[in-house]
Protein backbone atom coordinates (compact mmCIF):
# COMPACT_ATOMS: atom_id res chain seq x y z
CA UNK A 1 0.00 0.00 0.00
CA UNK A 2 1.36 3.56 -1.03
CA UNK A 3 0.26 6.31 1.39
CA UNK A 4 0.79 10.09 1.21
CA UNK A 5 0.83 12.64 3.98
CA UNK A 6 -0.19 16.39 3.17
CA UNK A 7 1.80 18.38 5.89
CA UNK A 8 1.43 21.80 6.68
CA UNK A 9 4.11 24.11 8.24
CA UNK A 10 2.46 26.72 10.30
CA UNK A 11 3.42 28.61 13.56
CA UNK A 12 3.34 26.41 16.73
CA UNK A 13 -0.01 26.96 18.51
CA UNK A 14 0.93 29.29 21.41
CA UNK A 15 2.85 31.83 18.86
CA UNK A 16 1.62 35.79 18.81
CA UNK A 17 0.12 36.18 15.51
CA UNK A 18 1.96 39.23 13.51
CA UNK A 19 1.95 40.30 10.04
CA UNK A 20 4.37 42.83 8.69
CA UNK A 21 5.09 44.74 5.06
CA UNK A 22 1.91 46.60 5.57
CA UNK A 23 -0.03 43.63 6.82
CA UNK A 24 0.45 41.83 3.69
CA UNK A 25 2.83 39.15 5.27
CA UNK A 26 3.43 36.49 8.34
CA UNK A 27 5.65 37.86 10.45
CA UNK A 28 7.77 34.89 11.29
CA UNK A 29 9.94 36.60 13.84
CA UNK A 30 11.08 34.63 16.98
CA UNK A 31 8.26 32.18 15.51
CA UNK A 32 8.56 28.33 16.15
CA UNK A 33 6.54 26.30 12.91
CA UNK A 34 5.52 22.63 13.64
CA UNK A 35 3.91 20.07 11.62
CA UNK A 36 0.13 20.93 11.49
CA UNK A 37 -1.47 19.72 14.35
CA UNK A 38 -4.00 17.69 12.50
CA UNK A 39 -1.71 16.70 9.78
CA UNK A 40 0.67 15.11 12.74
CA UNK A 41 -2.44 12.68 13.43
CA UNK A 42 -2.43 12.37 9.76
CA UNK A 43 1.48 11.09 10.09
CA UNK A 44 1.20 9.41 13.10
CA UNK A 45 -1.86 6.84 11.11
CA UNK A 46 0.00 6.26 8.13
CA UNK A 47 2.77 5.10 10.56
CA UNK A 48 0.86 2.51 12.29
CA UNK A 49 -0.52 1.22 9.07
CA UNK A 50 2.54 1.40 7.76
CA UNK A 51 3.97 -0.94 11.08
CA UNK A 52 0.78 -3.07 10.80
CA UNK A 53 0.91 -4.28 6.82
CA UNK A 54 4.24 -2.68 5.45
CA UNK A 55 2.97 0.19 3.44
CA UNK A 56 5.48 2.83 2.17
CA UNK A 57 4.36 6.69 3.14
CA UNK A 58 5.50 9.70 1.51
CA UNK A 59 5.21 13.25 2.67
CA UNK A 60 4.37 16.18 0.96
CA UNK A 61 4.60 19.71 1.43
CA UNK A 62 4.27 23.26 -0.23
CA UNK A 63 6.52 25.46 0.66
CA UNK A 64 9.56 27.16 0.48
CA UNK A 65 13.24 25.97 1.88
CA UNK A 66 12.68 27.23 5.03
CA UNK A 67 9.98 23.76 5.52
CA UNK A 68 12.40 21.33 5.07
CA UNK A 69 13.52 20.99 8.92
CA UNK A 70 9.44 20.83 9.36
CA UNK A 71 9.25 17.75 6.78
CA UNK A 72 12.64 16.31 7.75
CA UNK A 73 10.84 15.93 11.46
CA UNK A 74 8.16 13.78 9.55
CA UNK A 75 10.92 12.08 8.08
CA UNK A 76 12.23 10.99 11.48
CA UNK A 77 8.56 9.96 12.96
CA UNK A 78 9.10 7.15 10.26
CA UNK A 79 7.75 8.52 6.69
CA UNK A 80 10.40 7.01 3.90
CA UNK A 81 10.58 9.85 1.52
CA UNK A 82 9.58 12.95 0.98
CA UNK A 83 8.54 15.25 -1.43
CA UNK A 84 8.59 19.72 -1.38
CA UNK A 85 6.68 21.78 -4.17
CA UNK A 86 8.48 24.77 -4.10
CA UNK A 87 5.95 27.04 -3.91
CA UNK A 88 4.62 29.57 -1.27
CA UNK A 89 1.53 27.99 0.15
CA UNK A 90 -0.72 31.17 -1.39
CA UNK A 91 -4.25 29.91 -1.09
CA UNK A 92 -5.66 26.44 -1.21
CA UNK A 93 -6.88 26.35 -4.09
CA UNK A 94 -3.02 26.50 -5.18
CA UNK A 95 -2.02 24.30 -2.58
CA UNK A 96 -4.68 21.39 -3.55
CA UNK A 97 -3.58 21.62 -7.30
CA UNK A 98 0.23 21.42 -6.55
CA UNK A 99 -1.02 18.42 -4.18
CA UNK A 100 -3.06 16.93 -7.29
CA UNK A 101 -0.87 17.21 -10.12
CA UNK A 102 2.20 15.47 -8.07
CA UNK A 103 0.43 12.82 -7.17
CA UNK A 104 -1.74 12.04 -10.50
CA UNK A 105 -0.29 8.66 -11.71
CA UNK A 106 1.79 7.98 -8.70
CA UNK A 107 -1.38 5.37 -7.58
CA UNK A 108 -1.04 6.24 -3.34
CA UNK A 109 -3.60 4.23 -2.13
CA UNK A 110 -4.79 6.63 0.60
CA UNK A 111 -4.09 10.43 0.61
CA UNK A 112 -4.25 11.11 4.30
CA UNK A 113 -4.22 15.25 5.63
CA UNK A 114 -5.18 17.09 8.71
CA UNK A 115 -8.47 17.92 9.03
CA UNK A 116 -7.53 21.87 8.43
CA UNK A 117 -4.57 24.05 8.91
CA UNK A 118 -3.74 26.23 11.31
CA UNK A 119 -2.88 28.82 9.43
CA UNK A 120 -5.36 29.45 6.99
CA UNK A 121 -8.36 27.17 8.77
CA UNK A 122 -10.26 26.68 5.67
CA UNK A 123 -10.44 23.26 5.92
CA UNK A 124 -10.83 22.45 2.07
CA UNK A 125 -7.37 21.33 0.62
CA UNK A 126 -8.56 18.15 1.17
CA UNK A 127 -11.89 17.63 -0.73
CA UNK A 128 -10.44 19.97 -3.51
CA UNK A 129 -7.19 17.57 -3.68
CA UNK A 130 -10.47 14.78 -3.66
CA UNK A 131 -12.22 16.07 -6.28
CA UNK A 132 -9.13 17.34 -8.68
CA UNK A 133 -8.28 13.69 -8.79
CA UNK A 134 -11.90 12.42 -8.86
CA UNK A 135 -11.81 10.75 -5.66
CA UNK A 136 -14.07 10.50 -2.22
CA UNK A 137 -12.86 12.50 -0.04
CA UNK A 138 -13.89 12.31 3.99
CA UNK A 139 -12.62 14.90 6.81
CA UNK A 140 -13.01 14.97 10.15
CA UNK A 141 -12.10 11.34 10.23
CA UNK A 142 -11.86 10.05 13.52
CA UNK A 143 -10.81 6.16 12.95
CA UNK A 144 -9.62 4.69 10.17
CA UNK A 145 -9.39 0.63 9.16
CA UNK A 146 -8.02 -0.69 6.27
CA UNK A 147 -9.74 -4.26 5.43
CA UNK A 148 -8.12 -5.13 1.73
CA UNK A 149 -9.39 -2.51 -0.67
CA UNK A 150 -12.14 -1.63 1.55
CA UNK A 151 -12.05 1.36 4.63
CA UNK A 152 -14.18 1.70 7.85
CA UNK A 153 -14.54 5.16 9.04
CA UNK A 154 -15.53 7.29 11.62
CA UNK A 155 -16.46 10.99 10.75
CA UNK A 156 -17.07 13.82 13.27
CA UNK A 157 -20.37 15.49 12.22
CA UNK A 158 -22.21 18.82 14.56
CA UNK A 159 -22.81 17.18 18.09
CA UNK A 160 -22.05 12.97 17.09
CA UNK A 161 -20.34 11.11 14.27
CA UNK A 162 -20.69 8.95 11.41
CA UNK A 163 -19.63 5.78 10.19
CA UNK A 164 -18.35 5.15 6.60
CA UNK A 165 -17.57 2.71 4.46
CA UNK A 166 -16.00 2.77 0.96
CA UNK A 167 -13.33 1.83 -1.49
CA UNK A 168 -9.71 2.94 -1.64
CA UNK A 169 -8.64 5.23 -2.72
CA UNK A 170 -9.73 8.41 -1.23
CA UNK A 171 -8.34 11.63 0.69
CA UNK A 172 -9.06 11.59 4.37
CA UNK A 173 -8.67 14.95 6.59
CA UNK A 174 -7.62 13.23 10.30
CA UNK A 175 -8.06 14.64 13.80
CA UNK A 176 -7.54 13.02 16.90
CA UNK A 177 -8.16 10.35 18.43
CA UNK A 178 -7.42 8.76 14.92
CA UNK A 179 -3.84 7.84 16.41
CA UNK A 180 -1.31 8.85 19.11
CA UNK A 181 0.89 11.79 17.95
CA UNK A 182 4.47 10.04 17.41
CA UNK A 183 7.76 11.54 18.58
CA UNK A 184 10.88 10.89 16.98
CA UNK A 185 13.38 8.91 18.57
CA UNK A 186 17.51 9.54 18.00
CA UNK A 187 17.83 6.56 15.31
CA UNK A 188 15.08 7.94 13.39
CA UNK A 189 16.42 11.60 13.61
CA UNK A 190 19.82 10.41 12.36
CA UNK A 191 18.11 8.02 9.50
CA UNK A 192 15.66 11.30 8.25
CA UNK A 193 19.21 13.30 7.46
CA UNK A 194 19.96 10.46 4.57
CA UNK A 195 16.04 9.80 3.64
CA UNK A 196 15.27 11.23 0.28
CA UNK A 197 13.45 14.35 0.11
CA UNK A 198 12.84 15.31 -3.75
CA UNK A 199 12.42 19.20 -4.62
CA UNK A 200 9.79 19.64 -7.60
CA UNK A 201 8.95 23.00 -9.27
CA UNK A 202 5.27 24.03 -8.75
CA UNK A 203 3.40 24.54 -11.77
CA UNK A 204 1.04 27.91 -12.67
CA UNK A 205 -2.27 27.96 -11.20
CA UNK A 206 -4.46 31.36 -10.74
CA UNK A 207 -7.08 29.77 -8.02
CA UNK A 208 -9.23 33.57 -8.28
CA UNK A 209 -8.47 34.52 -4.84
CA UNK A 210 -5.94 36.96 -4.06
CA UNK A 211 -4.99 38.01 -0.54
CA UNK A 212 -5.04 41.92 -0.32
CA UNK A 213 -4.13 41.96 3.48
CA UNK A 214 -4.86 40.83 6.92
CA UNK A 215 -6.11 42.34 10.14
CA UNK A 216 -5.98 41.74 14.07
CA UNK A 217 -9.00 41.53 15.75
CA UNK A 218 -9.76 44.83 18.11
CA UNK A 219 -7.99 44.00 21.52
CA UNK A 220 -10.72 43.07 24.42
CA UNK A 221 -11.65 45.86 26.85
CA UNK A 222 -10.95 44.81 30.21
CA UNK A 223 -12.41 42.35 32.81
CA UNK A 224 -15.17 43.73 35.06
CA UNK A 225 -14.39 41.39 38.21
CA UNK A 226 -17.66 40.36 40.43
CA UNK A 227 -17.33 39.06 43.96
CA UNK A 228 -18.59 35.29 44.11
CA UNK A 229 -21.06 36.06 46.83
CA UNK A 230 -22.95 38.79 44.53
CA UNK A 231 -23.82 36.44 41.57
CA UNK A 232 -27.24 38.59 41.19
CA UNK A 233 -25.18 41.12 39.82
CA UNK A 234 -23.26 39.16 37.25
CA UNK A 235 -26.95 38.25 35.90
CA UNK A 236 -28.50 41.79 36.12
CA UNK A 237 -25.11 42.77 33.91
CA UNK A 238 -25.62 39.96 31.54
CA UNK A 239 -29.46 40.88 31.25
CA UNK A 240 -29.31 44.73 31.35
CA UNK A 241 -25.58 45.29 30.19
CA UNK A 242 -24.85 42.30 27.43
CA UNK A 243 -28.17 42.17 26.76
CA UNK A 244 -27.27 38.43 26.24
CA UNK A 245 -29.97 36.41 28.83
CA UNK B 1 -26.60 39.29 -9.26
CA UNK B 2 -28.19 35.86 -8.68
CA UNK B 3 -27.46 33.82 -5.32
CA UNK B 4 -28.14 30.54 -4.63
CA UNK B 5 -28.14 29.67 -1.30
CA UNK B 6 -27.67 25.87 0.00
CA UNK B 7 -29.83 25.24 3.37
CA UNK B 8 -28.97 22.41 5.78
CA UNK B 9 -31.93 20.57 7.56
CA UNK B 10 -32.23 18.19 10.37
CA UNK B 11 -34.75 16.11 11.33
CA UNK B 12 -37.08 18.26 8.60
CA UNK B 13 -36.18 21.18 10.40
CA UNK B 14 -34.15 23.95 8.57
CA UNK B 15 -30.78 24.69 10.37
CA UNK B 16 -30.45 27.71 11.91
CA UNK B 17 -26.88 28.27 10.44
CA UNK B 18 -28.50 28.05 7.27
CA UNK B 19 -31.06 30.52 7.70
CA UNK B 20 -28.08 32.88 8.36
CA UNK B 21 -27.19 31.87 5.14
CA UNK B 22 -30.04 32.98 3.94
CA UNK B 23 -30.13 36.48 5.67
CA UNK B 24 -26.50 36.97 4.24
CA UNK B 25 -27.47 36.53 0.80
CA UNK B 26 -29.98 38.89 0.86
CA UNK B 27 -28.56 41.35 2.53
CA UNK B 28 -25.71 41.31 -0.19
CA UNK B 29 -28.83 42.11 -2.65
CA UNK B 30 -29.74 40.23 -5.95
CA UNK B 31 -31.96 37.71 -6.41
CA UNK B 32 -32.24 34.76 -4.11
CA UNK B 33 -32.81 31.04 -4.53
CA UNK B 34 -32.39 28.67 -1.75
CA UNK B 35 -32.54 25.11 -2.70
CA UNK B 36 -32.60 22.09 0.29
CA UNK B 37 -32.41 18.46 -0.07
CA UNK B 38 -33.96 15.39 1.33
CA UNK B 39 -37.76 15.07 3.65
CA UNK B 40 -37.70 18.80 4.82
CA UNK B 41 -41.57 20.07 6.19
CA UNK B 42 -42.64 22.28 3.90
CA UNK B 43 -43.81 25.13 6.21
CA UNK B 44 -40.22 25.04 6.91
CA UNK B 45 -39.11 25.54 3.34
CA UNK B 46 -41.94 28.35 2.59
CA UNK B 47 -40.48 30.05 5.51
CA UNK B 48 -37.41 30.80 3.65
CA UNK B 49 -38.89 33.75 1.82
CA UNK B 50 -39.55 35.44 5.06
CA UNK B 51 -35.57 35.42 5.23
CA UNK B 52 -35.28 36.82 1.71
CA UNK B 53 -35.32 33.63 -0.78
CA UNK B 54 -37.53 34.03 -3.49
CA UNK B 55 -37.46 30.92 -4.88
CA UNK B 56 -37.37 27.87 -2.81
CA UNK B 57 -36.03 24.74 -4.82
CA UNK B 58 -36.42 21.47 -3.36
CA UNK B 59 -34.78 18.13 -4.14
CA UNK B 60 -36.99 15.69 -2.63
CA UNK B 61 -35.25 12.10 -2.97
CA UNK B 62 -34.73 10.29 0.33
CA UNK B 63 -31.77 9.11 -0.36
CA UNK B 64 -30.16 12.26 0.67
CA UNK B 65 -31.75 12.16 3.89
CA UNK B 66 -28.30 11.13 4.60
CA UNK B 67 -25.93 14.12 4.38
CA UNK B 68 -23.76 12.19 1.64
CA UNK B 69 -20.80 14.74 0.18
CA UNK B 70 -20.27 13.72 -3.32
CA UNK B 71 -24.53 13.33 -4.32
CA UNK B 72 -24.82 16.61 -2.63
CA UNK B 73 -21.92 18.64 -4.84
CA UNK B 74 -23.55 17.09 -7.93
CA UNK B 75 -26.74 18.80 -7.06
CA UNK B 76 -25.50 21.75 -5.86
CA UNK B 77 -23.53 22.25 -9.09
CA UNK B 78 -26.21 21.07 -11.65
CA UNK B 79 -28.25 23.55 -9.69
CA UNK B 80 -25.86 26.37 -10.03
CA UNK B 81 -25.31 25.90 -13.83
CA UNK B 82 -29.24 25.55 -13.83
CA UNK B 83 -30.02 28.65 -12.27
CA UNK B 84 -27.43 30.55 -13.75
CA UNK B 85 -26.59 32.07 -10.30
CA UNK B 86 -23.19 34.27 -9.95
CA UNK B 87 -22.63 33.19 -6.16
CA UNK B 88 -23.39 30.38 -3.45
CA UNK B 89 -23.61 30.87 -0.02
CA UNK B 90 -23.49 28.25 2.42
CA UNK B 91 -22.70 27.74 6.21
CA UNK B 92 -19.36 26.00 7.10
CA UNK B 93 -20.20 22.73 8.63
CA UNK B 94 -19.25 19.22 8.40
CA UNK B 95 -21.44 18.85 5.39
CA UNK B 96 -21.59 22.61 3.73
CA UNK B 97 -17.74 22.97 3.82
CA UNK B 98 -16.89 19.89 1.39
CA UNK B 99 -19.71 20.84 -1.13
CA UNK B 100 -18.43 23.80 -1.32
CA UNK B 101 -15.33 22.80 -2.34
CA UNK B 102 -16.11 20.60 -4.91
CA UNK B 103 -18.40 22.88 -6.33
CA UNK B 104 -16.23 25.47 -6.59
CA UNK B 105 -13.86 23.04 -8.70
CA UNK B 106 -16.53 22.27 -10.81
CA UNK B 107 -18.23 25.12 -11.58
CA UNK B 108 -14.47 27.21 -11.84
CA UNK B 109 -15.44 29.53 -8.68
CA UNK B 110 -13.66 31.47 -6.40
CA UNK B 111 -13.98 29.64 -3.13
CA UNK B 112 -14.02 31.36 0.62
CA UNK B 113 -14.34 29.45 3.54
CA UNK B 114 -14.90 30.84 7.18
CA UNK B 115 -16.65 33.73 6.16
CA UNK B 116 -17.16 36.36 8.83
CA UNK B 117 -19.07 39.39 7.66
CA UNK B 118 -21.02 40.54 4.46
CA UNK B 119 -18.40 40.86 1.42
CA UNK B 120 -17.45 44.57 0.57
CA UNK B 121 -17.84 45.32 -3.41
CA UNK B 122 -17.13 48.73 -3.46
CA UNK B 123 -13.91 48.37 -5.73
CA UNK B 124 -13.66 44.15 -6.22
CA UNK B 125 -15.07 41.64 -4.16
CA UNK B 126 -13.46 41.19 -1.16
CA UNK B 127 -14.29 38.72 1.94
CA UNK B 128 -13.12 38.89 5.70
CA UNK B 129 -12.36 35.45 6.73
CA UNK B 130 -11.23 33.87 10.23
CA UNK B 131 -7.42 32.58 9.55
CA UNK B 132 -5.04 31.23 12.58
CA UNK B 133 -7.92 30.00 14.54
CA UNK B 134 -9.93 33.00 15.21
CA UNK B 135 -6.47 34.98 15.93
CA UNK B 136 -6.62 37.21 12.68
CA UNK B 137 -8.17 37.68 9.75
CA UNK B 138 -7.57 37.90 5.83
CA UNK B 139 -9.12 40.38 3.23
CA UNK B 140 -9.51 38.40 0.07
CA UNK B 141 -10.88 39.20 -3.27
CA UNK B 142 -12.66 36.88 -4.83
CA UNK B 143 -12.07 37.89 -8.55
CA UNK B 144 -13.64 34.75 -10.62
CA UNK B 145 -17.39 35.72 -12.00
CA UNK B 146 -18.78 32.44 -10.06
CA UNK B 147 -18.07 32.23 -6.46
CA UNK B 148 -18.65 30.18 -3.98
CA UNK B 149 -18.39 31.70 -0.05
CA UNK B 150 -18.96 29.19 3.16
CA UNK B 151 -20.24 31.58 6.13
CA UNK B 152 -19.35 31.36 9.88
CA UNK B 153 -22.18 31.44 12.25
CA UNK B 154 -22.86 35.16 12.69
CA UNK B 155 -21.92 36.35 9.37
CA UNK B 156 -25.15 37.69 9.10
CA UNK B 157 -28.34 38.90 11.30
CA UNK B 158 -30.63 36.90 11.35
CA UNK B 159 -34.24 39.20 9.70
CA UNK B 160 -37.75 38.93 8.95
CA UNK B 161 -37.97 40.31 5.56
CA UNK B 162 -40.72 38.91 3.11
CA UNK B 163 -43.46 36.74 2.92
CA UNK B 164 -43.38 32.88 2.44
CA UNK B 165 -42.55 31.52 -0.54
CA UNK B 166 -43.96 28.61 -2.90
CA UNK B 167 -41.71 25.52 -3.61
CA UNK B 168 -40.60 24.62 -6.95
CA UNK B 169 -39.39 20.42 -6.81
CA UNK B 170 -35.99 20.30 -8.32
CA UNK B 171 -34.51 17.39 -9.87
CA UNK B 172 -30.79 15.71 -10.91
CA UNK B 173 -30.13 12.22 -12.19
CA UNK B 174 -27.68 10.96 -9.67
CA UNK B 175 -24.79 8.33 -10.61
CA UNK B 176 -23.79 5.50 -8.72
CA UNK B 177 -20.72 7.60 -8.17
CA UNK B 178 -22.44 9.67 -6.19
CA UNK B 179 -23.31 7.12 -3.58
CA UNK B 180 -20.09 5.27 -3.52
CA UNK B 181 -19.23 6.56 0.26
CA UNK B 182 -22.03 4.72 2.11
CA UNK B 183 -23.05 5.79 5.84
CA UNK B 184 -23.44 3.09 7.60
CA UNK B 185 -24.64 4.55 11.37
CA UNK B 186 -25.39 8.36 12.42
CA UNK B 187 -24.84 8.99 16.49
CA UNK B 188 -26.00 12.28 17.63
CA UNK B 189 -27.22 13.50 20.58
CA UNK B 190 -30.98 14.53 20.57
CA UNK B 191 -32.68 16.33 21.84
CA UNK B 192 -29.81 18.74 23.18
CA UNK B 193 -28.85 22.34 21.62
CA UNK B 194 -25.94 21.86 19.25
CA UNK B 195 -22.49 23.16 20.60
CA UNK B 196 -21.57 25.00 17.21
CA UNK B 197 -24.98 26.29 16.91
CA UNK B 198 -25.40 27.43 20.40
CA UNK B 199 -26.23 31.01 21.28
CA UNK B 200 -25.13 30.49 24.87
CA UNK B 201 -22.24 27.97 26.10
CA UNK B 202 -21.51 26.81 29.42
CA UNK B 203 -17.90 25.31 29.49
CA UNK B 204 -16.09 23.42 32.10
CA UNK B 205 -12.57 22.63 32.17
CA UNK B 206 -10.55 20.38 34.90
CA UNK B 207 -11.26 22.07 37.70
CA UNK B 208 -14.34 20.61 38.10
CA UNK B 209 -12.59 17.43 38.98
CA UNK B 210 -14.83 14.89 37.65
CA UNK B 211 -17.40 13.69 35.45
CA UNK B 212 -19.35 13.53 38.48
CA UNK B 213 -19.60 17.34 38.94
CA UNK B 214 -21.24 17.89 35.61
CA UNK B 215 -24.79 17.93 36.80
CA UNK B 216 -24.48 21.68 38.02
CA UNK B 217 -22.98 22.57 35.35
CA UNK B 218 -26.21 20.98 33.15
CA UNK B 219 -28.23 22.58 35.55
CA UNK B 220 -26.67 26.01 34.83
CA UNK B 221 -26.77 25.70 30.98
CA UNK B 222 -30.67 24.02 30.86
CA UNK B 223 -31.68 27.27 32.78
CA UNK B 224 -29.89 29.40 29.95
CA UNK B 225 -30.47 27.00 27.18
CA UNK B 226 -27.39 26.45 26.08
CA UNK B 227 -24.73 23.75 24.82
CA UNK B 228 -22.18 22.41 27.51
CA UNK B 229 -18.75 22.26 26.12
CA UNK B 230 -15.48 21.52 27.70
CA UNK B 231 -11.57 21.52 27.62
CA UNK B 232 -9.98 19.29 25.86
CA UNK B 233 -8.20 17.84 28.96
CA UNK B 234 -11.44 16.86 29.90
CA UNK B 235 -12.78 14.90 26.52
CA UNK B 236 -8.92 13.23 26.92
CA UNK B 237 -9.36 11.80 30.06
CA UNK B 238 -13.65 10.87 28.83
CA UNK B 239 -15.33 12.96 31.23
CA UNK B 240 -16.86 14.04 28.56
CA UNK B 241 -18.05 13.35 24.51
CA UNK B 242 -14.85 14.67 22.32
CA UNK B 243 -17.69 16.06 19.95
CA UNK B 244 -17.86 18.60 23.04
CA UNK B 245 -14.05 19.67 23.49
CA UNK B 246 -13.73 24.06 22.50
CA UNK B 247 -10.13 25.24 21.29
CA UNK B 248 -7.84 24.84 18.56
CA UNK B 249 -8.13 21.27 17.97
CA UNK B 250 -11.82 20.67 18.72
CA UNK B 251 -15.11 22.61 18.29
CA UNK B 252 -14.78 26.94 17.42
CA UNK B 253 -17.71 28.30 18.91
CA UNK B 254 -18.87 31.53 18.49
CA UNK B 255 -22.02 32.25 20.50
CA UNK B 256 -23.32 35.43 22.22
CA UNK B 257 -22.08 34.00 25.60
CA UNK B 258 -19.39 31.83 26.75
CA UNK B 259 -19.36 30.93 30.31
CA UNK B 260 -16.17 29.05 30.81
CA UNK B 261 -15.93 27.18 34.69
CA UNK B 262 -12.76 25.74 36.10
CA UNK B 263 -10.69 26.30 32.63
CA UNK B 264 -7.47 28.01 33.14
CA UNK B 265 -7.69 29.85 29.92
CA UNK B 266 -4.58 28.34 27.56
CA UNK B 267 -3.81 30.00 24.33
CA UNK B 268 -4.81 26.57 22.46
CA UNK B 269 -8.59 27.07 24.39
CA UNK B 270 -8.56 30.75 23.71
CA UNK B 271 -8.34 29.81 20.23
CA UNK B 272 -11.84 28.27 19.71
CA UNK B 273 -13.36 30.60 21.91
CA UNK B 274 -12.36 34.26 20.70
CA UNK B 275 -15.19 34.48 18.65
CA UNK B 276 -17.35 34.91 21.31
CA UNK B 277 -19.61 37.59 22.08
CA UNK B 278 -19.10 37.96 26.11
CA UNK B 279 -17.14 35.77 27.55
CA UNK B 280 -17.54 35.15 31.55
CA UNK B 281 -15.31 32.98 33.47
CA UNK B 282 -15.52 31.49 37.04
CA UNK B 283 -12.28 30.22 38.36
CA UNK B 284 -10.47 29.78 42.41
CA UNK B 285 -7.61 31.40 40.60
CA UNK B 286 -7.55 35.33 40.45
CA UNK B 287 -4.36 34.49 38.40
CA UNK B 288 -6.13 32.78 35.88
CA UNK B 289 -4.85 33.68 32.25
CA UNK B 290 -8.53 33.22 30.88
CA UNK B 291 -9.23 36.78 33.07
CA UNK B 292 -7.45 38.78 30.29
CA UNK B 293 -10.12 37.62 27.81
CA UNK B 294 -13.01 37.92 29.54
CA UNK B 295 -15.83 40.42 29.86
CA UNK B 296 -16.73 39.53 33.39
CA UNK B 297 -15.20 37.59 35.71
CA UNK B 298 -15.67 35.85 39.03
CA UNK B 299 -13.02 34.33 41.64
CA UNK B 300 -14.95 31.65 43.54
CA UNK B 301 -15.11 28.06 43.83
CA UNK B 302 -17.15 26.72 40.67
CA UNK B 303 -18.85 24.08 43.18
CA UNK B 304 -19.77 27.32 45.38
CA UNK B 305 -20.59 29.67 42.56
CA UNK B 306 -22.34 27.61 40.01
CA UNK B 307 -25.23 26.68 41.78
CA UNK B 308 -25.95 30.35 42.95
CA UNK B 309 -25.85 31.23 39.44
CA UNK B 310 -28.03 28.94 38.63
CA UNK B 311 -30.64 29.71 41.53
CA UNK B 312 -30.46 33.66 39.63
CA UNK B 313 -30.98 32.62 36.61
CA UNK B 314 -33.85 30.70 37.04
CA UNK B 315 -35.33 33.86 39.34
CA UNK B 316 -35.15 35.85 36.62
CA UNK B 317 -37.86 33.92 34.07
C1 LIG C 1 -1.20 21.35 20.11
C2 LIG C 1 -2.11 21.57 21.28
C3 LIG C 1 -3.47 21.73 21.04
C4 LIG C 1 -4.36 21.93 22.11
N1 LIG C 1 -5.69 22.11 21.83
C5 LIG C 1 -6.53 22.38 22.85
C6 LIG C 1 -7.91 22.63 22.61
O1 LIG C 1 -8.38 22.57 21.47
N2 LIG C 1 -8.72 22.89 23.65
C7 LIG C 1 -8.25 22.96 24.94
O2 LIG C 1 -9.06 23.23 25.84
N3 LIG C 1 -6.97 22.71 25.20
C8 LIG C 1 -6.10 22.42 24.20
N4 LIG C 1 -4.80 22.16 24.49
C9 LIG C 1 -4.40 22.03 25.91
C10 LIG C 1 -4.16 23.37 26.60
O3 LIG C 1 -2.81 23.75 26.40
C11 LIG C 1 -4.43 23.25 28.10
O4 LIG C 1 -3.62 22.23 28.64
C12 LIG C 1 -5.87 22.96 28.46
O5 LIG C 1 -6.73 23.85 27.79
C13 LIG C 1 -6.08 23.07 29.95
O6 LIG C 1 -7.37 22.65 30.30
P1 LIG C 1 -8.09 23.14 31.62
O7 LIG C 1 -8.13 24.61 31.62
O8 LIG C 1 -9.37 22.42 31.74
O9 LIG C 1 -7.15 22.57 32.77
P2 LIG C 1 -6.12 23.30 33.71
O10 LIG C 1 -5.14 24.07 32.94
O11 LIG C 1 -5.64 22.26 34.63
O12 LIG C 1 -6.99 24.36 34.50
C14 LIG C 1 -7.93 24.06 35.47
C15 LIG C 1 -8.42 25.37 36.04
O13 LIG C 1 -9.45 25.14 36.97
C16 LIG C 1 -9.31 26.03 38.06
N5 LIG C 1 -9.99 25.40 39.19
C17 LIG C 1 -9.58 24.32 39.91
N6 LIG C 1 -10.49 24.03 40.84
C18 LIG C 1 -11.49 24.92 40.74
C19 LIG C 1 -12.70 25.12 41.42
N7 LIG C 1 -13.08 24.34 42.44
N8 LIG C 1 -13.48 26.16 41.03
C20 LIG C 1 -13.11 26.98 40.03
N9 LIG C 1 -11.98 26.81 39.35
C21 LIG C 1 -11.17 25.79 39.69
C22 LIG C 1 -7.83 26.19 38.22
O14 LIG C 1 -7.54 27.42 38.89
C23 LIG C 1 -7.35 26.18 36.76
O15 LIG C 1 -7.31 27.50 36.24
C24 LIG C 1 -3.88 21.95 23.44
C25 LIG C 1 -2.51 21.79 23.68
C26 LIG C 1 -1.64 21.60 22.63
C27 LIG C 1 -0.19 21.45 22.92
N1 LIG D 1 1.29 23.88 2.18
C1 LIG D 1 0.81 22.66 2.35
N2 LIG D 1 1.53 21.57 1.95
C2 LIG D 1 1.03 20.32 2.12
N3 LIG D 1 -0.15 20.05 2.68
C3 LIG D 1 -0.91 21.09 3.10
C4 LIG D 1 -0.47 22.44 2.96
N4 LIG D 1 -1.44 23.25 3.45
C5 LIG D 1 -2.43 22.45 3.89
N5 LIG D 1 -2.12 21.14 3.68
C6 LIG D 1 -2.92 19.96 4.06
O1 LIG D 1 -4.29 20.24 3.92
C7 LIG D 1 -4.98 20.12 5.16
C8 LIG D 1 -6.11 21.12 5.22
O2 LIG D 1 -5.61 22.44 5.12
P1 LIG D 1 -6.52 23.74 4.97
O3 LIG D 1 -7.50 23.48 3.90
O4 LIG D 1 -5.55 24.85 4.68
O5 LIG D 1 -7.18 23.94 6.32
C9 LIG D 1 -3.88 20.33 6.20
O6 LIG D 1 -4.22 19.76 7.44
C10 LIG D 1 -2.69 19.65 5.54
O7 LIG D 1 -2.74 18.24 5.72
Amino acid sequence: MKILVCISHVPDTTSKINFVENNTKFDSNGVQFIIGPYDDYALARAIELKEASGATVTVLNVGLADTEPTIRKALAIGADDAIRVNAEPVDSLFVASQIAEHTKGVGYDLILMGRESIDFNSGVVHSLVGELLGMPSISPVMKLDIVGSAAKLSREIEGGKESLELNLPFVAGCQEPIAEWKIPNMRGIMSARTKPLKVVEASAVSSGVKLQKYELPPAKGSVKMISADNVQELVSLLKNEAKVI
Amino acid sequence: MAILVFVESAEGKIKKTSIEAVSYAHAMGGGVTAIALGSVDKAELENLGKYGAQKVLHVADERLNQGLIQAYASVLSKAFKDENADILVLANSSLGTPVAAKVAIQAGASLATNVVELPNTSSGFVVKKSIYTGKAFSLVELSNAKKVIAIRKNAAEIKEVGSPASVTPYSVTLSDADFSTKITATEKATGEILLPEANIVVSGGRGMKGPEHWGILEDLAKSLHAATGCSKPVSDLGWRPHHEHVGQTGVKVAPQLYIAIGISGAIQHLAGVNSSKYIVVINKDPEAPFFKAADYGIVGDAFDVVPKLTEAIKALK
